[in-house]
């Protein structure tokens, strides 16, 4: 690359101006009160960590790492998650403490860009995590607190999705055999390629019934009774276990009130290997990319010495901003230009209007080269100039 | 509901064979869709919109979710490895990926050139056969690389074979077959999956006949 030139920056960093401060600003405080009323508290940690225990126990993969050496020459990584961090942590403190530990966090992530831009390679994102509960109602109750931070946002129009990582493994390893062709199929899912799923579907030396059984899973998704159909996929006993760890969860959710914010599929894989159980992402309209994702992920706590289970959410800001679309600013600032002689007056004045709560900007008139051109900004103007009496305007 | 609808649309070859596939499955296209030289048409008794891309740009559109579905050549996925789900193959437009170079030569054993416009799966291609080479990108008239000594062999797609043999190549080895396919961005599979499904459907029906 040739030298930058002084306005660049490096591929998806991008800078945040006044208005997405502020609109940034307000959802994440109404994400972080809504997270609280629910018990959960909000830590944080490092944005670098060791390349060889959060780098590599994170989900992420390692060429959207940012990597860089300390002073010893040990490896590094920006934080690529939340998550991983939190584990350590949790594990190597707070679960001696607390079982189960309910934990917060508003922080950026950063991740590489493989590609062009038009994606952000640093961006902040809001999460839980719910360490050492392994029920299904710690699944319903994070999928309940996600709704209701959402709905806290304003945001109206969002569907989640969740799918369950063991049924789609046992039913096939019950008709496949092995983890070996069972993982080919499902990284077909993983990469969404539908038409080469049925092709090797095809391909097996399996039974007409049993095909079809795999070609029929693909459809899986949306309706109401998703459920009760996967149910008909399966022979023997296989999966009717977490079958009914997903109708419980449905029930669960019912109860919340939120149904009809949810909707399930069986064909979701999120990551090739992370999740371990029920899994979920969040879409909003216009928003081409969810929005947010989450799951139950059981083994990743034992990399870090602490053989539990947990589950979490994190919602992407940059993601969840663009579908709330821009937000009214709902705070003013008032204007005070003054002469030197009247600096004292005006003063006061600010003081008095900041004592009640009001942003307040105050500007010696002597600076400015074109006073129309700096006020017209604000909503409210005062000047201290000349002999006595304010115009305001 | 019937939710609005954005399908991008490759221009070119594939194109005609495309718009045949949609009018056979009863969707009501804009007459002046084959020769009107606007890039976005809409049907609104459909609720249906039209975007005419590029066919390597349909993927782009697709997963940055502007357009909720599009038809995209396999060959393009291949080379692109965007986010979108890969939902029906339409068997239009049917070709093959291979490798071809001069008649009864053999690749350099230091530093093999090859010429592609898919960098990517040349690259994938012979790092999978066990040999390093460089690749040039280059953009049409591929076949003239090794005729004028810049490449050894090109990885390009083959319908006919036509073209190689009027410029005295041979085909050395075919590496991927590639039809059209319907694709759909990750979010409007799930939010508008009704309207999704039903295309699919429809579409599928056709094509499987």
């Amino acid at each position: 690359m040739t030298k930058p030139f002084m306005f660049e920056k490096p591929l998806g960093m991008r800078d945040t101006l006044p208005l997405l401060y502020e609109t940034k600003a307000s959802v994440r405080n109404r994400m972080s009160v809504e997270i609280k009323r629910w018990g959960y508290q909000f830590i944080e940690t490092p944005t670098l960590e060791y390349y060889e225990t959060i780098g590599e126990a994170s989900a992420i993969l390692d060429q959207q790492l940012f990597k860089l050496l300390d002073q010893q020459g040990h490896a590094l990584v920006l934080r690529p998650d939340m998550t991983t961090p939190i584990a350590r942590v949790a594990a190597s403190k707070l679960l001696k403490q607390q079982i189960p530990l309910r934990l917060a966090y508003s922080a950026n992530v950063y991740r590489a860009q493989q590609r062009e831009g038009g994606r952000p390679a640093e961006f902040e994102q809001i999460g839980i995590e719910l360490i050492g509960n392994p029920s299904i109602s710690a699944d319903a109750e994070i999928i309940s607190l996600l709704v209701d931070v959402l709905k806290a946002t304003g945001l109206k129009d969002f569907k989640i999705a969740i799918g369950h990582i063991g049924f789609l493994q046992e039913l096939f390893i019950s008709i496949l055999g092995n983890e070996e062709r069972a993982a080919v199929l499902r990284k077909y899912l993983y990469e969404k390629n539908y038409v080469g799923y049925r092709e090797h579907v095809k391909s097996l030396p399996l039974s007409s019934i049993d095909k079809q059984r795999l070609i029929d899973f693909v459809s899986l998704r949306g309706e109401e009774n998703t459920l009760s159909q996967a149910a008909t996929l399966l022979e023997r006993e296989t999966g009717r276990e977490t079958l009914q760890d997903l109708k419980e969860l449905a029930v669960q959710l019912k109860e919340f009130g939120i149904e009809e914010f949810i909707t399930f599929d069986l064909t979701l894989v999120s990551h090739m290997s992370y999740y371990t159980g029920t899994l979920f992402e969040v879409y909003a309209n216009q928003v081409g990319s969810p929005i947010g994702n989450g799951g139950r992920y059981d083994s990743l706590l034992e990399k870090f010495g602490w053989n539990t289970s947990a589950t979490g959410f994190a919602i992407r800001m940059d993601r969840l901003t663009e579908a709330l679309g821009e937000i009214k600013e709902t705070e003013t600032t008032v204007c005070v230009v003054f002469s030197p002689e009247r600096r004292k007056e005006a003063l006061i004045f600010a003081k008095e209007k900041r004592e009640q709560g009001i942003n307040v900007t105050i500007q010696e008139i002597n600076a400015l080269e074109n006073v129309d051109a700096f006020t017209k900004a604000f909503h409210e103007v005062h000047l201290y100039i000349g002999n006595g009496g304010v115009r305001s305007e | 509901m019937n939710s609005f609808l954005t399908i991008a649309m490759p221009k070119g070859r594939i194109f005609e064979e495309a718009a045949d596939l949609l009018r056979k499955a009863d969707f009501r296209l804009p007459p002046e869709f084959d020769d009107s030289r606007k890039l976005i048409l809409e049907v609104e008794e459909e609720n249906l919109r039209f975007i005419l891309a590029k066919p390597m740009d349909v993927v782009t559109y697709v997963e940055h979710g502007v357009a909720d579905v599009g038809i995209a050549g396999k060959d393009v996925m291949l080379e692109e490895e965007r986010d979108v789900y890969e939902l029906l193959d339409l068997k239009i437009s049917t070709c093959y990926l291979a490798v071809a170079g001069l008649p009864n030569t053999k690749i350099s054993d230091i530093t093999p050139k090859i010429a592609s416009k898919y960098p990517n799966v040349a690259s994938s291609y012979f790092r999978e056969q066990g040999e390093q080479v460089e690749i040039i990108k280059l953009n049409g008239s591929i076949e003239l690389a090794p005729l004028i000594g810049l490449a050894e062999r090109i990885v390009d797609i083959v319908s006919t074979g036509q073209t190689l043999k009027e410029n005295g190549l041979v085909e050395y080895a075919k590496i991927a077959d590639v039809t059209s396919r319907l694709i759909a961005n990750p979010v409007s599979y799930r939010i508008k999956e009704k309207r999704i499904s039903e295309i699919v459907d429809r579409l599928a029906k056709i094509v499987n006949q």
